[in-house]
Order: C-alpha cells, then sequence, then structure tokens
C-alpha cells in the first residue's frame, strides 16, 4: 500500500507540474507597461512554491513507502517527540520565504495602485451596468459633463444610458463610446463606476483588473505598449447576463486615436 | 442509532455531577430531543450528510450545464444561466455552512471533545440541543429558497451587494434572498450556542490530570474553532441583519444612491464595501473554522498509524493558536480589487503570508511524523495522508492569491476555485472521511467495510486532483468563475476542453461517493463487531465501551497520567501507552 501511494502521489504531482513547466495553459502575451514586472513575479513565485510543492510531495509519498509498517519482528517506531532545533529552522526558513517573495512583489504593486496616473495621462471615464460597458471621452474641453441617476435610461444608449446632464455646458463635447479606443504607449487613467451593482473590469492582456463600485469613482491607471484588440470582461458576479459582459479594448497609434476622437466629435455636431 | 443506552443511570462524579443527567427514557427524548451529547453529534453527523449529498447534487447539475448548457435533464428541464447561479449560490452555502461547519465541529466535536477529555457531557446540554435543532431549522429555511417563486438567489455564497440587496437586480433576488439571508442568520444563531458550549466544556469539564497541554490535537482544534466562531458568526450574524434591513426596511447600510435597469433603488449613502468588510471578517475565519478540525484529526491520525508520537506537540498547538488568532487580521485579501485602500493592502498581504507559516510548520511537522514511523495503512490513515498531500497543493496557491500583485490578475479566476476547493473542500472533507472511519467502530459498534473504504479513497483522491488541478490551469488563462456558459467570451471558449475533462472527472468522483455512503449504513447493520479499541489508540474514548455508555465512562471517572500520543514508547509492553495507563518516565527524546 505504500508503494502504491509512493507511486499514485509521484505520479499527480508530475502530471500536475507538467502542465505548468510547459505553461500548456498560461497568461496571454501581456500588452501593457506593468506587464513585464508582473510576469516576472508569477515565474518566480511558482518556481519557489513549485519547489515546496513538488518537495513535500515527494518526501510524502517517500515516507509512505519507507516507513510502513514490515510485519511483527521489524524495528519498532522511532520514539521522539520531535526536534526542537529543526522546527526552529524551517520557522525560520518559511519566514523569510513568505515574507521576503511578498517583499519583492511591492514595488510593483507601488507603481500600479499608490500613484495616481500622471496629469498627461488620457482619461476615459468606464462606466459599468447590467450588463453592458460605456466609455466616455471628456473632449476637447477636458471636462466630463455631470451625470444624474434619475437621467439613467439604458434603453437609449450612449449619453442617454450614463444619464448624461445635457445642461451641463461641458456635457456637450463628451464622446460615449461602445468599444474601449486608447493610443498605445499613452498612459490611460481609468475613471470606473458602476450604475447598480458591483462589476468589476478585467482585461487580461493589460493585467489589469478592478471592481466598479456603485457610489464610487475609482481613479487606476495602466499603460498599453502593444496596438491590437483586447478582449475585457466582467469579473465580479453581477446576475443572469454576467457571463455576457464582455468588451474590446482597442490600441491604436496616437494618430489613429486622435483620429478616431475627432471623427467621433464631428459626429455630434 | 447508538449511544445513549447502555450503564444505566448516570452515576454522580465528584466534579461534574451538576452535568450528570439520567439517561432518558422513550424514543423523543432518546434520539431527536436529546440532550445527550452523543446523540446530538450523530444528529448533526447526519444533517451533514444530506447536505452534501444535496449540495454534491447541485455541483452535478453545474458540471452538466457548463458543459451541456442546453441540456433538458429529466425533472429539472432547463437550466438557464440565472438557474446556473442560484446552483452555484446554493452549492456554496449548503457546503460552507452545513457541511464544513457542521460536521466536523458540530458532528465529531460533538461526540468526542466531551469523550477525550473525560467529560460525561457538554457543559450545556440543552444548549446542545437547541443548537442542533437551531441548525437544522436553518437548512430546512434554505432549502425552502428553491421552492419560492423567483427561486434560490443567485448572488452567489458571499452574497455581495448591492446584488443581493435588491430585489430588482435579478430573479431569485425576491423572497429567496430573503430566505437565504434568514437562514444564515439563524445558522449563526445555532453556531454562536454550540461555541460557547464547546469552550465553557473544554475549559471546565477535563478530567483529573488531563491539562490543557495532555489534550489530545483534536481538541485543541475543536477548542480555537469554537474561539474563531464566537468572534465571527456574531459579526456575519450582525451583516446579516443589517442586510435583511436594508431589503425590508428601506435603510441603506450597503445600497449607495443608483438605479436598476434606469429606476432609482429608493437608497442612498451606503457602502456596498462595508458588507464585503463584515462579510470577509466572518468569511475568512470560516475557513479555518472548516480546516481546522481536520487539520487537528489528521494529526492525531498519522500519529496513531505510524505508531509514533505527534511530532513536536507543542508547537502544533502553538501553529493552531497562532493561524486562529491571524486568521482575523487577513479578511482584507479577499478585497485586493474592491476598491478598498491600496495602502492597506500591504497589511492584509504580509498578515497572510505570516498565516503560511504556521501551517507550514503544520506540515513539515507531518512529514515529520510519518518519517521512522511504522505506518499501518488504514483506511483513516489513507485518507490523512491525502489529507496532508491536499493541504499542501491547496496550500501552495495561497502565497500567489495573498500578493495583490498577482492577485490583480488571479482574482476571481478559477484560480481562486481551484485554491479554495482544495484546501477548504476537499481537504476539509478528507478529514471528515477520515474521523468517520476512524470513530465509526466507537460510535456504532462495528467496523467499517475496508475494502469499500479503501477504493473509496484512490477514487477520490485520484479525482479530487483530476477535478482540481486543471482548474489552475483555468484560471492561470484568465477563466473567469461564476460564468454560467464560457462560450462568450473568445479566450474563455478556448478553454472548453478544460472544462469538459473537469465534468467527466467530476462525474466519476460523484459516483465513488455512494461507495462510502453504501458502506455506512450497511457497515451500521452489518458490519464485524468492533472491539473497545480496534486502532490500539491512547485516547480517552478508547477505554470505554463501545458504543459508550450514556455518561461516557460507566460511572468511572478516568484520570489521566500521560500526553495523547505515546506510541513506541521504549521499554513499555505494547507499542501504545493509554492516556490513563501509569505515566510514563520523565524520559525525553
Amino acid at each position: 500500500m505504500g508503494l502504491v501511494l509512493l507511486v499514485v502521489i509521484w505520479l499527480i504531482t508530475l502530471i500536475g507540474s507538467y502542465f505548468i513547466i510547459a505553461k500548456t495553459w498560461w497568461l496571454p502575451v501581456g500588452a501593457s507597461a506593468a506587464a513585464a514586472a508582473i510576469d516576472h513575479h508569477f515565474t518566480v513565485s511558482y518556481i519557489l512554491m513549485g519547489s515546496v510543492f513538488i518537495l513535500a510531495q515527494l518526501a510524502l509519498g517517500w515516507f509512505a513507502w519507507k516507513y510502513r509498517d514490515r510485519g511483527a519482528g521489524s524495528q519498532p517506531a522511532h520514539y521522539s517527540h520531535g526536534n526542537t532545533k529543526l522546527e526552529v529552522l524551517w520557522t525560520i526558513l518559511t519566514i523569510i520565504l513568505f515574507v521576503g517573495l511578498n517583499l519583492a512583489s511591492e514595488p510593483i504593486w507601488s507603481s500600479e495602485r499608490l500613484h495616481g496616473a500622471s496629469p498627461g495621462a488620457v482619461q476615459v471615464e468606464v462606466t459599468a451596468m447590467q450588463f453592458a460597458w460605456y466609455f466616455r471621452y471628456a473632449g476637447p474641453d477636458g471636462k466630463f459633463g455631470s451625470t444624474k441617476p434619475e437621467l439613467e435610461d439604458a434603453s437609449l444608449g450612449g449619453a442617454g444610458a450614463l444619464g448624461l446632464d445635457s445642461n451641463d455646458p461641458s456635457s456637450k463635447d463628451d464622446v460615449i463610446s461602445g468599444v474601449m479606443v486608447v493610443p498605445v504607449n499613452r498612459e490611460i487613467e481609468v475613471i470606473l463606476r458602476s450604475h447598480d451593482v458591483i462589476h468589476s473590469f478585467f482585461v487580461p492582456a493589460m493585467r489589469f483588473k478592478q471592481d466598479t463600485v456603485p457610489g464610487l469613482a475609482i481613479h487606476m491607471h495602466f499603460t498599453p505598449i502593444q496596438t491590437g484588440d483586447y478582449e475585457l470582461a466582467c469579473a465580479e458576479l453581477c446576475g443572469l447576463g454576467h457571463y455576457k459582459m464582455h468588451g474590446i479594448v482597442k490600441v491604436v497609434s496616437d494618430q489613429e486615436f486622435s483620429q478616431w476622437l475627432a471623427a467621433r466629435e464631428a459626429e455630434k455636431q | 442509532m447508538a449511544g445513549g443506552t447502555r450503564g444505566g443511570e448516570a452515576i454522580t462524579m465528584v466534579s461534574h455531577d451538576a452535568h450528570a443527567h439520567a439517561a432518558p427514557q422513550g424514543f423523543i427524548r432518546k434520539y431527536i430531543f436529546s440532550l445527550d451529547h452523543k446523540v446530538i453529534g450523530i444528529q448533526y453527523f447526519f444533517l451533514a450528510l444530506v447536505a452534501v449529498l444535496t449540495g454534491m447534487f447541485l455541483s452535478l447539475l453545474m458540471r452538466i450545464h457548463l458543459v451541456w448548457p442546453n441540456a433538458h435533464l429529466p425533472i429539472f428541464g432547463d437550466i438557464k444561466p440565472e438557474t446556473y447561479l442560484s446552483l452555484l449560490t446554493m452549492h456554496g452555502t449548503i457546503m460552507v455552512f452545513f457541511v464544513l461547519t457542521t460536521a466536523p465541529q458540530g458532528g465529531f466535536g460533538n461526540y468526542f471533545l466531551p469523550i477525550q477529555i473525560g467529560a460525561p457531557d457538554m457543559a450545556f446540554p440543552v444548549l446542545n440541543m437547541l443548537s442542533f435543532w437551531t441548525t437544522f431549522l436553518g437548512f430546512l429555511v434554505l432549502v425552502a429558497a428553491f421552492f419560492v417563486t423567483g427561486g434560490a438567489p443567485l448572488h452567489g455564497w458571499t452574497g455581495y451587494a448591492p446584488l443581493s440587496a435588491l430585489p430588482s437586480a435579478g430573479p431569485g433576488e425576491g423572497l429567496g434572498a430573503d430566505l437565504w439571508i434568514i437562514s444564515i442568520a439563524i445558522f449563526c444563531i445555532g453556531a454562536l450556542m454550540g461555541a460557547l458550549n464547546f469552550i465553557t466544556t473544554t475549559l471546565d469539564m477535563r478530567a483529573k490530570g488531563m491539562t490543557l497541554m495532555r489534550m489530545p490535537l483534536t481538541c485543541w482544534a475543536w477548542f480555537i474553532t469554537a474561539i474563531l466562531g464566537l468572534l465571527a458568526f456574531g459579526v456575519l450574524l450582525s451583516a446579516g441583519i443589517l442586510l435583511l434591513m436594508d431589503r425590508q426596511l428601506g435603510t441603506s447600510f450597503f445600497v449607495p444612491l443608483g438605479t436598476v435597469n434606469g429606476v432609482l433603488t429608493g437608497h442612498k449613502g451606503g457602502s456596498p464595501l462595508l458588507w464585503q468588510h463584515l462579510f470577509w471578517f466572518f468569511g475568512h475565519p470560516e475557513v479555518y473554522i472548516a480546516i481546522l478540525p481536520a487539520m487537528g484529526l489528521c494529526s492525531q491520525l498519522l500519529s496513531v498509524f505510524s505508531r509514533k508520537p505527534i511530532f513536536g506537540y507543542k508547537a502544533m498547538v502553538y501553529a493552531i493558536m497562532a493561524i486562529g488568532f491571524l486568521g482575523f487580521m487577513v479578511w482584507g485579501h479577499h478585497m485586493f480589487m474592491s476598491g478598498m485602500s491600496p495602502y492597506s493592502a500591504f497589511a492584509f498581504s504580509i498578515m497572510t503570508m505570516g498565516i503560511g507559516v504556521p501551517s507550514a510548520i503544520k506540515t513539515f511537522n507531518w512529514l515529520g511524523t510519518l518519517w521512522r514511523g511504522k505506518i499501518r495503512f488504514s483506511s483513516p490513515m489513507l485518507f490523512a495522508i491525502g489529507f496532508v498531500s491536499l493541504f499542501v497543493v491547496g496550500g501552495i496557491s495561497g502565497p500567489f492569491l495573498a500578493q495583490p500583485v498577482l492577485d490583480i490578475y488571479l482574482h476571481e479566476t478559477y484560480f481562486v476555485i481551484a485554491h479554495f476547493h482544495l484546501i477548504m473542500g476537499v481537504a476539509s472533507i478528507f478529514g471528515i472521511f477520515a474521523a468517520t472511519y476512524y470513530w465509526f467502530p466507537k460510535m456504532f459498534g462495528r467496523m467499517m467495510n475496508e475494502t469499500w473504504a479503501k477504493a473509496h479513497f484512490w477514487l477520490t483522491f485520484v479525482g479530487a486532483y483530476a477535478i482540481f488541478m486543471p482548474m489552475h490551469y483555468y484560471g492561470m488563462a484568465a477563466g473567469l468563475r461564476r460564468y454560467s456558459q464560457g462560450t462568450e467570451v473568445a479566450w474563455i471558449n478556448a478553454l472548453a476542453p478544460i472544462q469538459k475533462f473537469i465534468s467527466i472527472a467530476a462525474f466519476i468522483t460523484i459516483a465513488s461517493q455512494f461507495i462510502f455512503v453504501i458502506n455506512l449504513f450497511w457497515s451500521m447493520k452489518k458490519g464485524e463487531k468492533a472491539a473497545d479499541n480496534p486502532w490500539e489508540a491512547t485516547t480517552l474514548e478508547w477505554i470505554t465501551a463501545t458504543p459508550p455508555p450514556h455518561d461516557n465512562f460507566g460511572g468511572v471517572t478516568p484520570v489521566v497520567h500521560n500526553g495523547p500520543y505515546e506510541y513506541s514508547v521504549p521499554g513499555a509492553p505494547r507499542d501504545f501507552v493509554m492516556q490513563t495507563d501509569a505515566e510514563v518516565g520523565a524520559k525525553k527524546h
């Protein structure tokens, strides 16, 4: 029975680790400035935690076989209540491993979340509602027009869905889009809002996720470094259409972005 | 049903006479509204069994829907996206509360804590009976949510507001959601009564010589779990009442100004994050409420079946305490992406990594217990070894999720599902299986069939890995949880083969659980008669008759002379020294 345990535990460990080492299913190619550092930290964590996982499982299987009861007359078990030195040693090693790993990741977190976007960042307001995403640009005046919950009407789409107050002069030039178009290599400041329940704005390729919470306007930032279409999806359970609540982040050149924005402005006139 | 009939009238004991009560006569007082902790323990056990079969059945429907969304099932008809969400809500709620909290603590804790510390019963037998029936009522109310207009709620077992607070937010958020909250509130009351009882019993009812540091690790685990329960369930109860007030009385604790479908909700000023703080202040300790008893039990079993003292008893006790203590300071790691201050992530993250340290100590000590042992592979031991393996694999994904930088990507993916199912679900359930195979002989007077038990172990062990290992991969590729279908989002759709594999593995593993259920009932009637101490273990439940008499020790108060894990003591006549045997010489290792 000990031998069977050894074989099964070792096989599970081998097969389980294989798909991670082979990266059979893995993160999509990173398309934001932060992706490289985050992915690197993933790899470091995998190597360290993976080693602990493999060593512990190998030891478990090995001990199960090696120290099986070999029947009457064989050596009795070793009478020992432990070994303080060993226990202190592995406690210290574990503290170093866990705390060290944690500290190593803090600079990334700081730059992503503790510091606000730089003044020149492109601002996009992201509004979530059951079960759609809307993206708003402030327009030439650089100011978002005010919105009012009592004006919201999802069936109207666009400005109506957001409850944009047409009496506010700064709302006149606001551009509202169902696709998030952003320029490459520019920092994007997203202002995340929700009308109804909690949603979550998740763009795997940007290594970016943040809940959108009704009542809050959450400011976050990321910098796309590669043009292309990247899918976004809602990552927080928001109701029966949760699985359908997805969209596109379209990363284009700076010039294309300006053209697109200008064209949308023109449409409004 | 076993328990409480032998041994005649209660015997007055010197220190415990206030708790001794006469053996009851009549079916109702004996088996239904019993005050005997053993009967109540068995009642909790069967409640958990009904609950786990229900919860498992719901997961079966979910796994069918994920792979064949258009399947038309007999009786149930079609599973719509919202039905899927109701299934996962009810699956989670039933499993967390009525299985993982109920069986290890209410079931085995109730039955064996008093016996293992040498007490005739729990400190408050009436309270004990009330806590069971309260829990039972909670279960009925929860299941009723399936049968009301709109059906069961779809807000997930975490019940995030405003989704859970607004009847207009989706189907199931009407009466179904009210019942869900009421059920949890009722459960909390039952759990609080139980926690008080466990704490008092452990502190006041120990037999002579049963010092705290001679208690089996199972008792330590139940004791600390009870303290966690006392501190955590009160908070959840309050949060549940506030949520119910938001829904029914027009308050706005959790709901800010907003609209659903363009209609103003009528609330303003509430904080959705407040619910998350309150919920996870309960929710994280709850993880330890589910796993600590299993940790205590598996420590015990590794020692019994390796015929060796537990490696580092004191370290194990301190590790349980440290896990319990730190468990209250890490709730924010569920909220890194919630909009909570990113500065607080530092504190929650470092505390969470810190909790990995006592968990790692325990793992090392389990391996240390096996090391140079003389291992007997009885079914309880197989499940204990399986527990260690699952605890390691489930634990090792923790440090990924504990780091906010990695949680940006992994939060709400299947990586999280894999993590908590392995550690809180499957590892804990391995603890429950191990406990069942280990204590069944004492509870029912017969042995369970060992061949079936082993078949059950192998299928479940390999099955659990086959189900949950691929979920890590699914999550690494950003596969999102709580998606009734993955067809809409291209990157998730590409992962469909993994879901198919998981579903097939789940069908086989679910089917193998019937080996256990059949073995359980078959062995009650037909199992081989059990000896008083079939495993040659040292703790007090094995010195008394099988099943134990009404007052547990037949009028004798045990006096304890030894620690709980004296195996293979050099010079001893046999390879185990009972806790009540003459004291093992002051030998040091």
